[in-house]
Parts: structure tokens; C-alpha cells; sequence
């Protein structure tokens, strides 16, 4: 049986993780290559690391780090942040990236997905929706949830598999940073609605709120970020737990 | 040397970056002598295996790979090359391993394409030296390599039992990235290079 697989990922800004908390700025907190081999060392079973530099200097810097995350590191890696094209996912894939994740350019231009899935396949797009709930309805955002699109979670999701994507980011800008757990209602009905793999993002607070959501939310994938980057949940820990809930995972 | 056979198969950074880590001196190339004089052969390969198979067939190294005496190690698609065919196409192969590749079907809990970590047992070769049977190792793909004669590890997914690598006389193949499933991977490797 597949296993579960635990994605801690990084923001990276100028080689730097970084992670925003309650937007009171950013506060780094490691080498971005250093991290991603010790996640990887304590079980990690993938990376995402996401580009969030505002400048086109920033942006020529990651593609270098790329090169040394994909040198450094001998498990699966996503990157993501800024790719508005097939040239810049090409870029990406030569530096050594193994799936790259795009969100607002998709919502721009929904034919970017098929481009780069016939180009390097399926398995290289990783489709990132955020959504924030409105009135009952579940809408896409971008730039952080303070755009909307109009975009209904559940169509764009189906809309994404069909044009190609491999695999479904979906965080909910409601839940992210609350550490109140996932929401897993909605995995669970975008896992029935797909055939695709689900990754959940937003709301990691405990042990159990990641039993949940690879549990009643049926997610294939549970990625978190500050639990794993201030120590408050170690990764063997966290997979020992989650095997002895009867999870499969890889140890 | 280790020659990783050049025919545009797409990203094969992650196998380049998996033999420098373990120290292996290696090039990349379709010149029939390189590939001939080395001490082993890597068929890399990712995408459409019928796509792929025409691309390796442009190279005119069909003929010359059939030939090689000395270990060669075909990864995810390079393995599914060696086969004799491909549901996937449908394409024929080199016929270097005894074996079809099928498409997984569509079920409602296992997802298509078998993609992540997964264990493989019924270890039975050099290439597993060291390996616990159990162990997890990183798949991606649509398509599986049936169980044959040359079967010497397998896996699970979705009720379906297949070959998670075959082997036949000198040549290797593996339908999961060694090269991507962490120390394990980085163990088969390892073992290949000192076939």
C-alpha cells in the first residue's frame, strides 16, 4: 500500500527559510538546504519549497538554490512561487526540481497546466489552490488570500485533473495558521471527487489534527510548516504516532 | 565509468545528482564507444514510454544496448524500454526482459498514477544487498511491469501484485527511482555499481 507521506515545507526568501507569522513579518529561520537535508534525515517523505521573493534578483537566486537543494537531497521535491510559464518550469525542471506547484498563473491561464503536463508529465504539476470560504461557498484566491477569482474550489479542482495535473495542493486560507487542525471535510469530498492524490495544507496544530486529516479527510499527503520548523512536532515522532494509529507510513 | 545513455529522456538531473553523491564518476552521452567502453550502463527515462522508445530509436543505439555485456540498470520508463512491450503506445520494446507493462486500471482507492512510497518484497538479487525486505522506495508511474521469470522484487498497489525490478543475465531495471527513495535508494545504487 502507498504510504502517507508527510510534506514539511519551506518558504524560502533570498536562501533563507522564513516563515510569516500572524503577518507581523518575517522571521527566518534556517538555511533553506540545511533544512531540507536534516527533514530529510528525520523522515520527510517529500519537500515543498516555496520562492517568495518579490524581485526578479530573488527569483534568479532560487533556480541556483534549486541546484543545490536537488544535489543535496535524495527524496522527491516540489518547488514552487512564480512560475507564470513554460519556460520557467523548464527552468526549474534542468535545476533539478522533481514536480513544480503552480496557483495564481493556473487561475490566469487554466491552459498552462496541459502545456507543461504533455511537456514533462503529468506527474511534474502539482496544482495550488487557495480557497476561502464565502457565504457557504468555497472560492480560489490569490496573493495570500486577498484576491478573488471567482473560481469554485471543487470545479477548478476537477477543471486542474482534467487538463493534467498530477496532484492537488489544496490549502484553506480559513484554517491555515490557526493550528486548529485541517479541513477535512473538504479533503474528504475532493479525495471523492479525484482520482488524483490530495495534499492538505492549513491548520496543522497536533499529532492527531494530522491522524484526522489522513484519516476523515482521506488525504494522501498532510504538509505543514511551523510545527516542523520550531521543533514542536519532530518527524520520527510524528510517523511513529501516526503507525501506531494504524496509518501505513514509511519509518 | 558509468555512461547514462543520452537519448532526450527527459529529467534525468536526479540520477546525475544521486552518483555524485555517491562519489561515481559518470557522463552522459549516445556515443556508441563511450557507451561501449563503459563499466556500466544506465537507461534513464521518464514520460511516455512509447514517445520515449521513439526517441531511443532516433539515437540508433537499439542494436548497440542489445549488444552490452557489462551491467546495465534501466530506471522507471528505461526499465519499462528493456520489456518486450508497452501497453502504453502500444510500443514493443528490446525484449531484453521477459515481460509486459500494463496500465494500472481505475479504482475507486488506489489512485492512478502509483505514485509515492511503497514497499517492496520477494527481494532475490545482488542489487538488494543490504536491503531489508519491506523497505520503502519512491514510485511514479501509470503503467506496471507484469510478474515474469525475471521478476527479482515486487510491490502492491491496488490489489495488483507486479514487479518492482527484473532482471536478465547483465541487464538490471527498476520501475522505482532508486535515485529518489533516500538511503535505500542510495544502498541499490550502490550495490549496482559494485555488480
Amino acid at each position: 500500500m502507498v504510504a502517507k507521506r508527510i510534506i514539511p515545507c519551506l518558504d524560502v526568501k533570498d536562501s533563507q527559510v522564513v516563515k510569516g507569522i500572524n503577518f507581523e513579518g518575517l522571521h527566518e529561520v534556517g538555511d533553506a538546504v540545511e533544512m531540507g537535508v536534516r527533514y530529510t534525515r528525520e523522515g520527510a517523505d517529500e519537500l515543498v519549497y516555496l520562492d517568495i521573493s518579490a524581485t526578479r534578483e530573488g527569483r534568479g537566486t532560487f533556480a541556483a538554490l534549486v541546484e543545490k537543494i536537488a544535489l543535496g537531497i535524495d527524496i522527491p521535491f516540489t518547488v514552487g512561487g512564480g512560475i507564470g510559464s513554460l519556460d520557467d518550469a523548464a527552468r526549474l525542471l534542468d535545476a533539478g526540481a522533481d514536480k513544480i506547484s503552480i496557483n495564481s498563473s493556473a487561475l490566469a491561464r487554466p491552459e498552462l497546466i496541459g502545456e507543461i503536463a504533455r511537456k514533462y508529465g503529468s506527474q511534474f504539476v502539482v496544482l495550488a489552490i487557495d480557497a476561502k470560504n464565502v457565504d457557504g461557498r468555497w472560492l480560489c484566491t490569490t496573493h495570500g488570500g486577498t484576491r478573488f477569482t471567482g473560481r469554485e474550489l471543487f470545479d477548478w479542482a476537477r477543471e486542474a485533473q482534467e487538463r493534467g495535473a498530477g496532484e492537488i495542493l489544496f490549502t484553506s486560507m480559513d484554517h491555515d495558521g490557526t493550528k486548529a487542525g485541517y479541513a477535512c471535510e473538504l479533503y474528504a469530498r475532493l479525495d471523492s471527487l479525484l482520482s488524483i492524490p490530495v495534499i492538505a495544507s492549513g491548520g496543522a496544530g497536533s499529532v492527531q489534527d494530522i491522524v484526522d486529516v489522513l484519516t476523515r479527510g482521506r488525504a494522501s499527503a498532510a504538509l505543514a510548516a511551523s510545527i516542523f520548523h520550531y521543533g514542536q512536532i519532530p518527524i520520527p515522532q510524528l510517523k511513529t504516532a501516526l503507525a501506531a494509529a494504524g496509518i501505513p507510513v514509511r519509518l | 565509468m558509468i555512461a547514462i545513455i543520452d537519448y532526450d529522456a527527459g529529467n534525468i538531473c536526479s540520477v546525475k545528482n544521486a552518483l555524485e553523491r555517491l562519489g561515481a564518476s559518470y557522463v552522459l552521452t549516445a556515443d556508441p564507444a563511450a557507451i561501449k567502453a563503459a563499466d556500466k550502463v544506465i537507461l534513464p527515462g521518464v514520460g511516455n514510454a512509447a514517445e520515449a522508445m521513439g526517441s531511443l530509436e532516433a539515437t540508433g543505439l537499439t542494436g548497440l544496448i542489445r549488444s552490452l555485456r557489462q551491467p546495465v540498470l534501466g530506471i522507471c520508463v528505461g526499465l519499462q524500454l528493456m520489456c518486450r512491450s508497452s501497453e502504453e503506445g502500444p510500443v514493443e520494446g528490446l525484449g531484453l526482459l521477459d515481460c509486459r507493462i500494463r496500465r494500472f486500471p481505475a479504482q475507486a482507492d488506489a489512485k492512478v498514477p502509483h505514485m509515492g512510497w511503497n514497499q517492496i518484497g520477494n527481494l532475490d538479487s545482488k542489487l538488494f544487498r543490504e536491503v531489508p525486505e519491506g523497505s520503502y522506495v519512491y514510485f511514479v508511474h501509470s503503467y506496471y511491469p507484469d510478474l515474469c521469470p525475471d521478476t527479482i522484487a515486487t510491490c502492491h498497489h491496488g490489489g495488483i501484485l507486479f514487479s518492482a525490478a527484473l532482471r536478465w543475465e547483465n541487464f538490471y531495471g527498476t520501475q522505482f527511482h532508486p535515485e529518489k527513495s533516500g538511503g535505500v535508494g542510495s544502498q541499490i545504487l550502490q550495490n549496482f555499481l559494485v555488480l
